[in-house]
């Protein structure tokens, strides 16, 4: 099984379009990966469906990077 | 027992054209900003003279033509639009008036983007339940009169034109299943909230979208309800041979179509030309493919749309 790091990799690297060795821990999805805001609204339902969650509009807003995806899945999967 | 199925198509689209190119020189915009998030090339839009009901009626004729049915044999006429001619008479009415016929039930129906669903789904259960047996269903809209021009979110999306079907009774389905949604509790995310009162428009009467917000709401919606009308149905999604949806943005149309596991071949995508038209999109979009020649009789299509309200449906059924 992949750890979540490298899940929330893949699936960024798939909903952006780009290749997973571009994809860094502190990459940004609009200045480093060229997202607009529907590919952030895309990826934001391609974790919850990974991750089987629902992210709350007001948490989605604060994910801008891979790192902040991360800590997101993390918090709510120890919860 | 009686079911209803679709006995002819037509559509009209106003002759204008407005590229993306002709929007870029009056607002701060590009062909590529659009088409990368939108999909959208174009859009008709109906000159000033031009109602609902005038673009109503054009559709309406060729569907009645289609499906060789005269005006007069027409017992039912439902219009889905959110841009009526007035406030009233209903523009099914002044529809009827323009088709010269008179005495048959006439009635608008509103759901904005999904209306051809309210209004399709409405229009079966007239003829299965016996009130009708040929129902002339009406999606129309001049989207153009309610964008503000200066918004470049929002303008560049709609467009003009109408689609319409004749529905007739059947001893063979026909429509095989349909599903309607509503949830006022998204009312803040897409909307025109003017009114009329005090001889004067009140509030604001252009169109307003929280776009990522409709986003993500009508790609759940979307696979959500058309997963059901299936799953009700007892039919797989390899069964469907067309999904005819809503033409908003083709993004959504893409994501929806992932999530339902249909590739975009068996997708009919009018956006690109024709822009949101609300109302009109899908029996646009119907029309389209009926006459070019992909949806032939006895296949299996699934129209689905959503808009404000927020209001959504599904129809599956056997052309």
């Amino acid at each position: 099984m992949e750890n979540i790091e490298q899940r929330v990799k893949k699936i960024v690297a798939e909903q952006l379009g780009v290749n997973e060795a571009e994809v860094k821990i502190e990459s940004s999805f609009v200045d480093d990966l060229g997202a607009d805001s529907l590919d952030t609204v895309e990826l934001v339902m391609a974790l919850e469906e990974e991750f089987e969650c629902e992210i709350p509009d007001e948490e989605a807003e604060k994910i801008t990077t891979v790192q902040q995806a991360i800590d997101f899945v993390n918090a709510h999967l120890n919860k | 027992m009686a079911y209803s199925r679709i006995l002819g198509t037509g559509s009209y689209l106003p002759p204008t054209v407005l590229s993306n190119a002709m929007l870029a020189e009056r607002i701060d915009t590009s062909d590529e900003w659009i088409v990368s998030r939108t999909g959208i090339r174009a859009r008709h839009i109906a000159d000033e003279q031009e109602t609902t009901s005038d673009l109503a009626c054009k559709a309406a004729q060729a569907a009645l033509a289609d499906a060789g049915v005269a005006a007069d044999e027409i017992d039912l006429i439902v219009v889905a639009t959110t841009t009526p001619d007035m406030v009233f008479p209903s523009t099914a009415c002044l529809l009827q008036e323009k088709l010269g016929v008179h005495g048959c039930a006439a009635f608008d129906v509103q759901a904005v983007c999904a209306g051809f669903m309210y209004a399709l789904i409405t229009a079966n259960n007239y003829i299965k339940s016996g009130m009708a047996k040929k129902a002339l269903v009406v999606g129309a809209e001049v989207m153009s009169r309610i964008l503000d021009w200066q918004d470049r979110r929002t303008c560049v999306l709609f467009g003009d034109g109408a689609g319409a079907v004749v529905l007739g009774e059947s001893d063979e389905p026909g429509i095989l299943h349909a599903k309607l949604a509503a949830d006022g509790r998204y009312k803040d995310i897409l909307n025109t909230p003017a009114q009329i009162a005090d001889g004067k428009i009140q509030g604001m009467p252009y169109l307003h979208m929280d776009g990522p917000a409709v986003f993500k709401f009508a790609v759940k919606a979307l696979s959500d309800i058309a997963e059901k009308t299936l799953g009700e149905a007892g039919m797989s999604k390899d069964q469907v041979d067309w999904l005819v949806p809503h033409q908003a943005n083709l993004r959504i149309i893409e994501s929806t179509a992932k999530h339902l596991g249909l590739p975009m071949e068996r997708v009919v995508v009018t956006l690109p030309e024709q822009g949101n038209t609300s109302a009109a999109s899908i029996p646009l979009a119907l029309d389209v493919a009926v006459r070019d020649g992909r949806i032939q009789r006895g296949q299996t299509v699934m129209l689905e749309g959503i808009g404000g309200g927020f209001a959504w449906g599904a129809v599956l059924l056997t052309f």
